[in-house]
């Protein structure tokens, strides 16, 4: 094991900048997907028909596929049409458009809206109706309803699921390595082909993963405990 | 020049046929392999023996830790060296392509044991004790026992989760064209490069592992029928 090259600054940059990456996209995609999640259970359980059928439509195909055809269709199939269409290549989202880490956050995006979204139908389906019966009662409004009582109350009988799903979003961030954003394991990649250093690099981002998920699961663990009435998961 | 520009999605209809057949020959082979390797940690972490429990400890945290692109790359460059090492000293140079075969599907078999090992053990416990106890009180040896009486109840309990698990691998294998072994996803890269047709392609790819997904689907709602048989239903 020779880790002598952990000296080279330009090295640590990479590792660093890897590392900021996959925390902003965690927390990006980790946002917009849990946002995407309750309006994709929220139009399964109360929605009209159509948008009940296209919740379970865009849930059954992003849950039946490899995320990484996802990111790849994303990046290089729809990516690679949109300049076609007139007017993009000027517009102010080009800059946007043509970063591949747009399309790592849009893939992530959709991929976390999907699996939360099924966790959080079946949290918001067992939630007592009795409650909710109650809350119009005196008097809230639905969308009151919704925000102050069925949502947290969703939240809480599904939290310990919500922490194993955050944990899948941060395992799944090495694979935008493969459309070129800078990640972890993307930085592992450079330091190999610059030392020829195979397992060294590659061990010291699983050991950096494996801090990470240790950490996460201690931070959701401190939030589990605090939110009134949840019981802890097992991880 | 131009002819090559031409090809469409019926050119490739074959290979990607193939490529399909070859991504379920690989994550059966792992799915076999990741049951024995899950039994075998659940025992592990189950018995008394406290060397093994912490074995079994260590493997399923580590892997289940570490994102499984990454393990894949790391265990297939270890794994086909020490594979190549063997085949040398055994003097059969030849067999590389083999390698990259058995390294893939020892990966994703290495990845499924660790999850595999958490259902099983969970489907264990939940065998009410008095079964296991009434077992012994007949004078059943340990391995009569396990066939007999824990395999049949725990069934029940681990199919939801092993359904779950052959879902991911399935979804899983697409890592291994990372490493350059050609499955479904691997041949697609290289047909959408070739007709530079991306959409076309990726949407296919997709809609194949779909339909893989969705026959699955299907297929462990059968089984579960099927060991559950017997059983009051809820």
């Amino acid at each position: 094991m020779d880790f002598s090259w952990l000296a080279n600054p330009s090295y640590l940059a990479y590792l660093w900048q890897g590392f900021v990456n996959t925390l902003i996209l965690v927390a990006l995609s980790g946002t917009a997907g849990f946002v995407l999640a309750v309006g994709v259970a929220l139009a399964q359980i109360v929605g009209p028909r159509p948008l009940r059928w296209l919740a379970r439509g865009y849930t059954t195909v992003i849950r039946g596929t490899p995320l990484l055809v996802q990111l790849f269709f994303f990046y290089d199939g729809v990516g690679r049409l949109l300049p076609l269409i007139p007017g993009v290549r000027e517009s102010f989202l080009w800059p946007v458009l043509r970063d591949a880490f747009f399309y790592g956050v849009l893939a992530f995006t959709l991929s976390v809206g999907a699996y939360v979204g099924e966790v959080l139908r079946g949290a918001l389906a067992s939630v007592p109706v009795g409650e909710l019966s109650a809350a119009r009662a005196f008097g809230l409004s639905g969308v009151q309803v919704l925000w102050r009582i069925w949502l947290p109350r969703a939240i809480q009988i599904c939290l310990p699921t919500l922490t194993g799903e955050v944990i899948l979003l941060l395992k799944s961030v090495p694979l935008v390595s493969t459309i070129a954003v800078m990640d972890l394991l993307k930085a592992a990649n450079l330091v190999r082909d610059e030392t020829f250093l195979v397992y060294e690099p590659l061990l010291l981002v699983a050991g950096i993963y494996l801090a990470l998920t240790l950490v996460l699961t201690t931070g959701m663990r401190a939030l589990e405990v605090r939110f009134p009435g949840v019981k802890p998961g097992r991880v | 020049m131009y002819q090559f520009q031409n090809e469409g999605l019926i050119d490739w209809a074959g290979p990607l046929l193939q490529g399909a057949l070859v991504t379920l020959e690989i994550a059966v082979l792992a799915y076999a392999i990741g049951l024995l390797l899950g039994l075998l940690g659940a025992l592990a972490k189950l018995s008394r023996v406290w060397p093994l429990r912490l074995v079994a400890a260590g493997y399923t945290t580590v892997i289940r830790a570490v994102p499984e692109l990454l393990l894949i790359i790391l265990l297939y460059y270890a794994g086909s060296q020490a594979l190549n090492a063997l085949l040398r000293s055994l003097g059969m140079d030849g067999a590389v392509d083999i390698s990259g075969f058995v390294a893939a599907i020892a990966v994703l078999a290495v990845v499924q044991g660790a999850y595999m090992t958490e259902v099983f053990r969970g489907a264990i416990l939940a065998i009410p004790r008095g079964q296991l106890e009434a077992a012994q009180a007949f004078g059943m040896p340990p391995w009569l026992c396990f066939r007999r009486i824990v395999l049949p109840a725990m069934l029940p309990n681990a199919l939801p989760g092993l359904s779950n698990l052959w879902l991911i691998l399935i979804k899983d294998t697409a890592l291994v064209s990372v490493v350059g072994f050609e499955e479904l996803f691997f041949t697609t890269q290289q047909a959408a490069a070739s007709t530079r047709a991306y959409f076309t392609f990726y949407a296919a790819a997709g809609a194949l592992y779909l339909a893989i997904t969705l026959a699955s689907n299907v297929l462990f709602r059968r089984a579960e029928a099927l060991v559950r048989r017997g059983q009051a239903t809820g």
